[in-house]
């Protein structure tokens, strides 16, 4: 493949989206209450729509007979390169809205520089997409505060669901190969220059809703090397379940 | 500020403005502001539209409407998706947005009266059944992407607003 770093540059970005937009997805007709539910669901139908976009272009990249589908449906565990943080289960609704906000906050300081990428379709998809993120991250940002400042139930629930990932946040500033390539082309986006604005973000709202910003300096990674938790073979053999049952099925 | 520019050849406006959106079938996709460039070449036409919400299901059934409609009037057709400017409900147009009301779904507000709304629980949102601004957030999420959930505690109606996208 020609373009072979701006294609794994690209699927480094759109999983993220996928495997996050599966695991709420889940949560259809599920959610605590049935407004959740449609919020939960309504964030992972704009995760899927962005992840369109994205796969579209890598697959032209590609330049072979590959689709959208076949990057999204096809791929082995090893292959896919989302961020750990984004495979971890609902455990609880604090956990699930805990994992969104850790990475809604990320994700539109990472789409805000990606506008500025030299790659036009890359900087049209992150204006169209910081958009509807700007919604999620002020959706997850207020359950944060709800639940941290509610009772003390829920405080609880949120610490610990704040504890429990936070182990996964510094990964989101590691660089692959193919990263340091798009960076140095005027592509990509420097993510390790995200991490200050990142860290300022999260433990302002942390505080504001009375909750602990953890100490643990020991961080998980492996994710956008392909090294994955257990959760996401799981995830995986679920969406990709009737395409593996019924090869090329489409409805 | 991003550019509103658009290129629609005047022949085509009508037979555009039959196309509706599926989930919203009083609002044109003109009054909509999804059409971006309609143009004939060669007794076909070259439409490019943009997206509202990126996983809108309602942006294929709108290729294929506007390619049936075109059809009927002759035209074979290319439906070309685009993403930059991106939308913003700031298209809609003056109709649009009154066709949004009289259907019972209240248009979007400013950027800033938008988050006041759905953030800080201020009641700004004109009630579709009885105009009053007694009205509450339900929920932030409604029965689409585009739409929050609100209800009226003058009249009790429960309604969908549409949020601003900027
Ligand atoms: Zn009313």
């Amino acid at each position: 493949m020609k373009n072979e770093n701006l294609y794994k540059y690209i699927l480094g970005i759109a999983d993220n989206s996928l495997i996050l937009g599966q695991r709420l997805g889940e949560l259809t007709g599920h959610g605590p209450s049935l407004e959740t539910d449609i919020a939960c669901t309504n964030i992972s139908l704009d995760l899927f729509g962005q992840v369109r976009s994205y796969y579209q272009y890598a697959a032209k990249i590609a330049g072979d007979n590959r689709t959208e589908d076949d990057i999204a449906m096809l791929r082995k565990e090893r292959e896919y390169v989302n961020v750990l943080l984004v495979e971890q289960p609902n455990t609880d609704f604090a956990y699930t809205m805990a994992r969104q906000f850790l990475f809604d906050v990320y994700h539109f300081l990472f789409l805000t520089e990606l506008q500025k990428s030299k790659d036009l379709t890359l900087s049209a998809i992150a204006n169209k997409s910081i958009k509807e993120v700007s919604y999620h991250l002020r959706f997850s940002t207020d359950w944060i505060k709800r639940l941290g400042d509610g009772t003390e139930v829920s405080h609880q629930k949120m610490q610990e669901a704040i504890d429990g990932l936070w182990t996964y946040t510094d990964e989101l500033f590691h660089q692959t190969e193919a990263d340091i390539a798009m960076v140095s082309d005027g592509i990509g986006v420097d993510v390790t220059k995200l991490k200050e604005a990142y860290y300022n973000k999260v433990n302002a709202v942390l505080e504001e809703s009375t909750l602990q910003i953890p100490e643990s300096k020991w961080f998980q990674k492996g994710g956008k090397k392909g090294i994955h938790t257990e959760h996401l073979g799981y995830l995986l053999s679920d969406l990709q379940y009737m395409q593996r049952a019924y090869p090329n099925m489409e409805w | 500020m991003t550019t509103t520019e658009q290129n629609i050849d005047q022949i085509l406006i009508p037979i555009l403005e039959q196309v509706s959106d599926p989930e919203i079938p009083v609002l044109s996709i003109m009054d909509m502001g999804v059409v971006r460039t309609a143009v004939i070449e060669n007794n076909s036409v070259k439409v490019q539209i943009t997206p509202t919400y990126s996983g809108c299901p309602a942006m294929d059934v709108i290729g294929d409407d506007i390619k049936a409609a075109l059809k009927v009037a002759g035209y074979n057709s290319e439906i070309e998706l685009i993403l930059a400017p991106a939308w913003t409900t700031d298209w809609i147009t003056p109709r649009g947005r009154k066709a949004l009301e009289d259907y019972g779904i209240a248009a979007p507000l400013s950027a800033e009266a938008d988050i006041s709304v759905l953030l800080e629980g201020k009641r700004l949102v004109k009630c579709t059944n009885c105009g009053s601004k007694n009205t509450r957030l339900v929920s932030q999420f409604g029965s689409t992407a585009c739409k929050a959930q609100f209800q009226c505690d003058d009249c009790q109606e429960p309604f969908d607003y549409f949020k601003c996208l900027k």
